[in-house]
């Protein structure tokens, strides 16, 4: 019956639907349309449904304003004063009154019924073929995908956009604060279920190609599932408000064919294996800078300034902890500072790049401290040795 | 208390009095300033917003500005204009000499000029303002919070408890002071917006206190409300919000719908259609908003059993909304009508508010409120609702009544002029927001895609035009007071029938001393 | 007639007087038991009882099979090494079953924690049943100290049927401080 409603809904307001076609986007993937004005049906079945439902309430909502707009505006017109002198004097009429009391009620359960079973959908998260771990950080994402035989994959998900684009010094580019510099890669026609949390504060994970939102809350899983069926990247951002840089940590999704999946998952098992290796070796301190320059570029600039200089956290440039005590130093980057926008490093960044970045601190910017650190050495300090 | 002397001289008159057309007056200064500071932390942030990129401030002091503007229209603005609304008009309608506890009264306005300063006080403390959005949500505003949350805690609780005074004020005055003869199915529809509306204020804000008590003692006291380490649980924070918030925009609604029920028969020259109907749809929508806080909360993880109950739940609203919406469009069907700026203001906000509605329903299909959920089409729904529905209603309310209280008329010109330049500029500013919300923009973020640019753009030129438009608002009124052209004729509208319109223009300091004769 | 109204005005205000510190109390200490006891009988937010589940006699399903994961997660300023040894199996509904997690105190200073579990979906929560559990106490550990913290479960037979999997989340806190106190109100009450 909702169908043919809907169907009958929609032949009448064929004139109405091609204006609006016109403002109807396709799917928000590898840039946004400017002056998209509607939401977008996404790349999964789900997706489609919700943007269903989205239009039918309102088509609905179209039609209602048209009648009871139209009989607003012609009382308006038809019983001015210089037009009608003798108002009439009614006051009630019962039937009338129930009648708007119950069709509105009627029209409701035409919206009722679809949105429940899209709800029911969307609540079965059970038998996926693959399971993220997704927790949000301030102001970052973590994505760590379970292995059921060996050890979980896992990587932070930084914003890449400049911040010469953002203070307006450069120009930006297309996917200006939409991209990341390690987006989440899924396999094309998988089901894949997001475990979703957060490790400070509330954030939200939020693509709308995927049509899934859900709240991270600190100490508390909440899930979500999709099964993309288009390959390419889709876009997303985080929506609640989580501080500071709520605006400044967006979600990158790669959807991809199975096989580049695996390939990709192998790389970074392979990477990891990697890390593991490089821990063994010793590094010269130029190895130590260049690599300690890219991660400080994605990993501290942000609060510390490009050169150093400062911003929201202290200045590195000359700092007595960058030009202070190793171990001083290696406790301020592994731990952070509890209590302020500082956060403890040691779960974010591997040894290899701790180490590097930290030597980094001491030889750039004029700090010209001469020593390193081994990964061996953040390995030993962290384990309290 | 002698009844025939006027008004104190000087300053004591308005420290110390307890006459309700003085401390209505107040209130109604109060919240026009509240709502030009309001107003300019919104041009800040529409300033922000006006091209990507960051131009004008810091992300750390976008998010004390969205806060700020949310707590100061709400608390500050709208609540404030309406209690001072009901300080004038509700003895005068009902036919008493004053307010049922006019001591209570004078103190119930006095604790909010320092609590707001207090308030607007914390953007220059250490840490800076509340920047964790008007909604608080733990932890962010607990554990994450700047050392300035006491302040505003202790700012939260002067207000509500300023609200709970008002209130109990309103309902002893609506009970106890009617004039012999005003039974409750006679009384003007302002009359009983707000009689309900008090009565959500006594239920709820204590709950308002509750929150902000336990986010208090999480921050100072080592308890675990809302933190998982010590067994408590950040959401609950959202359920005992909310379950303040919902009533609480209706709080702020109902008494819009008493003054849109007064002007729109006013200027139809017909009496309201559906009376008894318009008391129940009042009575149960103040009824649902109990039971629907968690639509706020669909993406929270609730189990689905939750989500179909407050879906329903939520939906059901929109029957008797709905109703009343029907009943004004039929009170002007076959009316006599005239379109002076009250009327204007009035229609406007019928429209915009149904407009606000209808996207209302969107959201509350819970499947669909996954893509709309904290996306800026939220903020363009209840600035729909709060912006057309309750500002429209003051300004409406304000040209109506200012006549009786200064017994000067305003410059119509200008009234119809301020009318069309708030019109557009409101819906150049909110109606885009619909679009970039679709889109994929989230709400609270300084910053944005190019994707968005033409939309935030076209919204924030919108909100300079409407935001300048109030300015000509104050000059109107000023202007009206200082040079407006008298008016004696006690019914000043043609279509007056309500009991404030039976005694003289301007209304004098004491009236209704002996109850008047109801026909 | 006067007297009489200021009479009802005063009877009134002191009942709505006292309805807004009913309101305060039931937001107080009311609201917050009330939400605990609902979301543990109903599973929101995946929050199993924080009881000790006393086994009852009951059968193994041999035809059912339920995989359940385990994941770990450590919340900001808690700097120990946390991770499940097993990240998944597959059990019966009815039988026992034992894992651990591994936790490793990194710092060199004695410190406390609480684990806090959650589990998804949601409504498996309340099937969910722990013999024996790490996270019903904080546990400490000396400065570099390291331990496999025990977790037993049952899964209840009537686990609804459309449930295949069971995500079990650990969020481990650092509760030093919040011990530290509750240690000194325990001896200063003594």
């Amino acid at each position: 019956m909702y169908l043919q409603a809907k169907r009958l809904l929609k032949l009448a307001l064929s004139p109405v639907l091609m204006l609006l076609s016109l403002f109807s986007a396709g799917a928000w993937a590898e840039t946004g349309a400017r002056w998209q004005t509607n939401m977008t049906p996404g790349i999964t079945e789900v997706g489609h449904k919700i943007y269903d439902l989205h239009m039918w309430v309102f088509y609905i909502c179209v039609v209602t304003g048209i009648v009871v707009f139209g009989v607003m505006f012609y009382s308006v017109f038809a019983y001015r004063k210089e037009r009608h002198q003798e108002p009439a004097t009614f006051h009630e009429n019962t039937r009338v009154e129930i009648a708007w009391t119950i069709v509105p009620f009627l029209i409701l359960l035409f919206m009722a019924v679809p949105a429940t079973k899209t709800l029911i959908q969307i609540y079965d998260t059970d038998d996926a073929d693959l399971d993220i771990l997704i927790t949000g950080y301030q102001w970052k994402w973590k994505y760590e995908y379970i292995n059921p035989n060996g050890d979980n994959i896992s990587f932070f998900s930084n914003l890449l956009t400049d911040g010469a684009e953002i203070a307006n010094t450069e120009d930006k580019g297309s996917n200006y604060l939409l991209e990341v510099d390690e987006p989440v890669v899924i396999p094309v026609n998988k089901k894949v279920r997001f475990l979703v949390t957060a490790n400070d504060v509330l954030h939200a994970w939020w693509v709308p190609a995927l049509a899934v939102k859900r709240d991270a809350i600190p100490g508390f899983i909440n899930e979500a599932w999709t099964k993309a069926t288009e390959t390419g990247v889709f876009r997303g951002q985080c929506a609640e408000l989580c501080g500071r840089n709520h605006g400044f940590m967006p979600i990158v999704v790669n959807v991809v064919e199975e096989p580049e999946y695996e390939a990709w998952l192998g790389e970074k098992q392979a990477a990891a294996a990697e890390i593991k290796e490089l821990m063994a070796k010793d590094f010269s301190l130029e190895e130590l800078v260049e690599r300690g320059k890219s991660v400080y570029t994605s990993s501290c600039a942000a609060c510390h300034g490009a050169n150093g200089e400062g911003g929201v956290g202290k200045a590195i440039a000359g700092s007595p902890i960058a030009t202070g005590a190793m171990k001083d130093h290696m406790d301020r980057v592994v731990h952070g500072v509890p209590g302020t926008a500082m956060p403890a490093f040691g779960s974010q960044l591997n040894e290899v790049d701790l180490a590097a970045v930290i030597t980094y601190q001491r030889n750039a910017f004029g700090n010209n401290m001469g020593d390193m650190l081994q990964p061996v050495d953040i390995y030993k300090f962290k384990k309290g040795q | 208390m002698g009844a025939h002397h006027g008004p104190a001289k000087g300053l004591t008159r308005w420290l110390f009095t307890t006459n309700h057309k003085d401390i209505g007056t107040m209130y109604l200064w109060f919240s026009f300033a509240m709502f030009l500071l309001g107003g300019s932390f919104a041009m800040i942030i529409r300033a922000e917003l006006f091209q990507p990129g960051l131009q004008i401030v810091q992300p750390e002091f976008f998010n004390q500005m969205t806060t700020m503007h949310g707590l100061v229209m709400v608390f500050g603005a709208i609540m404030p204009a309406f209690v001072g609304l009901a300080n004038w008009m509700i003895p005068l309608m009902i036919g008493a000499p004053d307010m049922a506890l006019p001591r209570m009264n004078n103190w119930s306005f006095w604790i909010l000029p320092p609590t707001f300063l207090l308030l607007a006080s914390t953007l220059f403390m250490d840490g800076g303002g509340p920047n964790f959005g008007w909604t608080f949500y733990a932890p962010l505003s607990t554990t994450y919070a700047p050392p300035s949350v006491t302040f505003f805690i202790f700012a939260v609780h002067a207000m509500g408890i300023s609200s709970i005074m008002g209130s109990i004020n309103i309902i002893a005055t609506v009970v106890n002071m009617r004039a012999p003869g005003m039974t409750y199915m006679k009384m003007p529809m302002f009359v009983w917006t707000w009689l309900i509306t008090a009565f959500l204020l006594v239920a709820v804000m204590p709950v308002l206190a509750g929150a902000v008590t336990m986010m208090l003692m999480d921050i100072h006291f080592g308890t675990s409300f809302f933190s998982a380490a010590g067994g408590g649980d950040p959401v609950l924070f959202q359920h005992v919000f909310w379950f303040f918030g919902h009533p609480e925009v209706y709080i702020i609604i109902l008494p819009a719908f008493g003054v849109v029920s007064e002007v729109i028969p006013t200027f139809s020259r017909k009496p309201l259609f559906g009376y008894d109907s318009m008391v129940y749809a009042t009575s149960s929508i103040a009824f649902l908003s109990f039971i629907v806080w968690a639509h706020h909360m669909y993406t929270v993880g609730m189990p689905i059993a939750g989500e179909l109950f407050f879906m329903y739940a939520t939906m059901l609203i929109a029957v008797p909304t709905a109703a009343k919406v029907f009943n004004w469009i039929t009170t002007m069907f076959k009316g006599s009508i005239t379109l002076e700026t009250p009327m204007l203001f009035a229609i406007a906000k019928v429209f915009l508010f149904t407009v606000g509605g209808f996207s209302g329903l969107m959201l509350a299909i819970a499947p669909a409120d996954f893509q709309y959920h904290d996306s800026y089409f939220v903020v363009a729904h209840f600035h729909y609702t709060m912006v057309a529905g309750a500002i429209f209603a003051l300004s409406s309310a304000v040209y109506y009544w200012i006549p009786k209280w200064t017994g000067k008329m305003y410059n119509e010109t200008m009234g119809k002029t301020h009318f069309w330049i708030s019109f557009i500029g409101f819906n150049l500013t909110f109606f885009p927001q619909h679009f970039v919300g679709l889109a994929g923009m989230p709400r609270r973020i300084p910053d944005y895609n190019l994707m968005f640019a033409d939309f935030n753009m076209m919204s924030s030129i919108g909100a300079f035009i409407y935001g300048s438009s109030q300015l000509l608002f104050l000059f109107n009124i000023v202007r009206t007071i200082t040079h407006g052209k008298p008016v004696s004729d006690p019914k000043v509208w043609e279509g007056g029938t309500t009991l404030e319109w039976t005694v003289p223009t301007p209304a004098p300091y004491h009236t209704f001393t002996t109850p008047p004769e109801l026909k | 007639m006067a007297n009489q109204t200021d009479r009802n005005i005063k009877k009134l205000s002191v009942k709505l007087l006292g309805l807004v510190f009913i309101m305060f109390a039931f937001a107080m200490w009311v609201m917050p038991p009330l939400y605990n006891a609902l979301c543990e009988a109903l599973g929101i937010n995946g929050k199993p009882g924080g009881q000790q589940y006393t086994v009852v006699e009951s059968q193994v399903d041999k035809n059912r099979i339920v995989k359940v994961q385990f994941v770990a997660q450590n919340n900001e300023m808690m700097p120990w090494e946390f991770s499940p040894n097993t990240s998944q199996i597959e059990v019966h509904p009815g039988e026992s079953n034992n894992v651990t997690y591994y936790a490793k105190n990194t710092q060199d200073r004695f410190m406390v924690s609480q684990a806090i579990p959650s589990i998804v979906p949601s409504r498996a929560a309340e099937y969910f049943h722990k013999t024996e559990c790490f996270c019903f106490n904080q546990q400490p550990l000396a400065g570099g100290k390291d331990a496999d913290l025990a977790l037993q479960f049952i899964i209840d037979r009537d686990l609804p049927e459309d449930i295949h999997v069971i995500t079990l989340s650990y969020t481990i806190f650092d509760v030093t401080e919040m011990a530290a106190k509750q240690d000194s109100v325990a001896a200063s009450s003594n």
